[in-house]
């Protein structure tokens, strides 16, 4: 067994109602969907988040799509239009839910999802700089 | 009519106020017989509603008009309609603005619908007079609980308004709070002639709206596979839905435009916003989200078959807002060394200041960007970090406008006057403007009370 961040193994996307936001898991197989559903419970990313959610933790399955859904509590600063965060429609609760590590077996704990290459997105910037008016 | 294929083809043309009418023509191009614009968002009807207070002819999302100028010439020549929910609170002074689109293109004879019946501002007494109690639908509090007086009050209407206005002919029909989704599902019922309790049929609508009522998001926007791979990504294109009569449905884009459909783009967009997948609470069905079925054919489509829906719910969702407050918010930036020690000093400093000011701050939020702005108790380690650079934010609010504003102030004189080197990055704005917050309640009416007071109306462009 070994230690991995939920970002090598899942997609993700979180959403926001209220001051209830979503976080949905997107799994690449049935072996990883398994294995999120066996680890990653509701009280784990309870505890994850501490005080950013300050209610409960909600946790749905959608097995068509290799799919857990998180719904989190009282976790926005009274929601969009009252919220004093810079998130305050909670964007970016997915990226912070995939940092949670979990123990995976030796074959999946060296599954890595593959890094951004924006090096075209580097090209265009710099075309850009190289050419004040 | 369905088309030959005996399918109805929809194309999900906005996501929110502030999407870009750009993005319309492609679909329109590509030959679509509803074009569906989603509008509206929680925090949508709280800007339109402090729209409305300034300005009573106001309160509808003003880029109707600029996507109405695209889409117009293809409606007047009868290849597409148009839905929209763009009159946010103000359903009929949105239909002025089309109108007014129509006649300074110089069309005439087009048929603008209006469905209105979603605004329960005025009627709150009545409401609960008729036993309604409005308890807030997440924490349960008591009507009587409720901060102030509402701002806001519009119930998520369904599809049926829609259907009605369809049926009169109309070429454009406008709504105020329709759920997002529902947008979608009219066209299908009003083609297909879906029966309205039949639930797996209208849950597909549901599903087919749901994949497609926020626009790039279901062809790689805010998508976390392979995102930096997709082509031409500063054009993504919005999605388009052939529905056929059983409520299979196959998903697109315009031909030989950037972005991807796969089944892993439109899951990411299924779970959006979703809390039970197994019961997705439309106003017209209870759509069971874990039931569809994706299956990748060529060319970027998918097909969604084999959704199960079950009985409506006998209530609408109402959305409430009330006053909250005023907010106001500053940054500044440090660089290494001590980026993280300078930003959280200058934090103290600051509030310090304020308090000898004498201004009354009712909540702080503190940030540090760099840091733990955004991933906050998730971030390893964040408490003795040495990041190259730290940005902190402060954001306060207060309980009136003109000490929200002045709160910001106490920040410019510790460029020079606190110890802490190189305090940077305030920008040119200077800052010191007040926000307005806005709460929301959002609770549950029972649909005929709300059912009995919707009016749909169809005016002939002259």
């Amino acid at each position: 067994m070994a230690r991995v961040s939920l970002r090598e193994l899942c997609g993700y996307r979180a959403g926001d109602k209220g001051d209830i936001a979503n976080v949905a898991l997107f799994a690449d197989d049935d072996d990883t969907y398994a294995l999120l559903c066996r680890e990653v419970t509701a009280e784990r990313v309870k505890a994850h988040f501490g005080p950013m959610v300050q209610g409960a933790v909600d946790r749905y399955e959608a097995r068509n799509v290799l799919a857990l859904n998180f719904v989190l509590h009282d976790a926005l600063g009274g929601g969009g239009p009252r919220s004093l965060r810079s998130d305050n429609l909670g964007k970016t609760l997915g990226g912070a839910l995939v940092r949670l590590e979990i123990d995976v077996p030796d074959d999946v704990a060296r599954r890595r999802r593959p890094r951004p290459d924006v090096g075209w997105a580097e090209a265009i910037v710099r075309g850009a700089l190289q050419r004040p008016n | 009519m369905p088309n030959a294929a005996g399918t109805v083809r929809l194309a999900g043309g906005q996501g929110f106020y502030g999407d870009t009418p750009a993005a319309v023509d492609a679909l329109l191009a590509e030959g679509i017989d509803y074009l569906c614009l989603e509008a509206l968002a929680e925090l949508t009807l709280a800007i339109l509603q402090k729209d409305r207070q300034r300005d009573e002819t106001r309160g509808y999302t003003r880029d109707l008009p600029a996507y109405l100028a695209r889409a117009l010439p293809f409606v007047a020549d009868g290849r597409t309609k148009v839905i929209t929910n763009a009159g946010g609170i103000n359903p009929p002074a949105a239909a002025h603005a089309a109108i007014d689109t129509a006649k300074r293109l110089g069309m005439s004879g087009l048929k603008i619908a209006t469905v209105l019946g979603d605004d329960q501002l005025t009627r709150i007494d009545q409401l609960q007079a008729s036993g309604e109690e409005l308890g807030h639908l997440d924490t349960g509090a008591p009507f009587a609980s409720f901060p102030g007086e509402p701002l806001l009050a519009s119930a998520y209407l369904g599809a049926r308004g829609i259907v009605d206005a369809l049926e009169q002919g109309a070429d454009v029909v406008i709504t105020g709070r329709v759920a997002d989704a529902s947008l979608f599902l009219a066209p299908c019922v009003f083609e297909h002639g879906w029966k309205w309790d039949d639930w797996d049929r209208l849950a597909a609508g549901i599903v087919v709206g749901h994949l497609l009522e926020c626009s790039g998001q279901s062809i790689g926007g805010n998508y976390t596979g392979d995102w930096w791979a997709l082509p031409t990504p500063w054009e993504l294109p919005y999605p388009i839905a052939e529905v056929g009569a059983d409520g299979g449905a196959v998903i697109s884009k315009p031909r030989g435009a950037g972005g991807r459909v796969s089944t892993d783009t439109l899951r990411h967009q299924l779970l959006y916003e979703v809390h039970d997948p197994r019961r997705y609470l439309a106003p017209d069905v209870v759509a069971d989200f874990t039931s569809a079925r994706f299956e990748d054919l060529t060319d970027d489509r998918v097909r969604v078959t084999s959704v199960r829906g079950k009985p409506a719910t006998p209530t609408y969702k109402m959305l409430l807002a009330y006053h909250a407050g005023w907010s106001g918010e500053a940054r500044v930036a440090f660089s290494w060394p001590d980026a993280f020690e300078k930003a959280k000093a200058t934090a103290a400093i600051f509030l310090k200041r304020v308090e000898m000011a004498g201004h009354e701050v009712d909540e702080w939020c503190v940030e540090y960007w760099g840091v733990d702005a955004l991933g906050g108790a998730t971030v390893p380690g964040a408490g003795d970090c040495e990041p190259p650079e730290c940005v902190l934010r402060v954001a306060w609010r207060c309980d009136d406008q003109r000490t929200a504003g002045l709160v910001g102030r106490e920040l410019v004189p510790l460029t020079l006057s606190a110890p802490p080197a190189g305090m940077t990055g305030m920008g040119r704005g200077g800052g010191g403007g007040a926000t307005e917050l806005l709460g929301i309640w959002p609770t549950l009416v029972q649909k005929p009370a709300v059912d009995e007071h919707v009016r749909v109306t169809v005016q002939e462009v002259a």
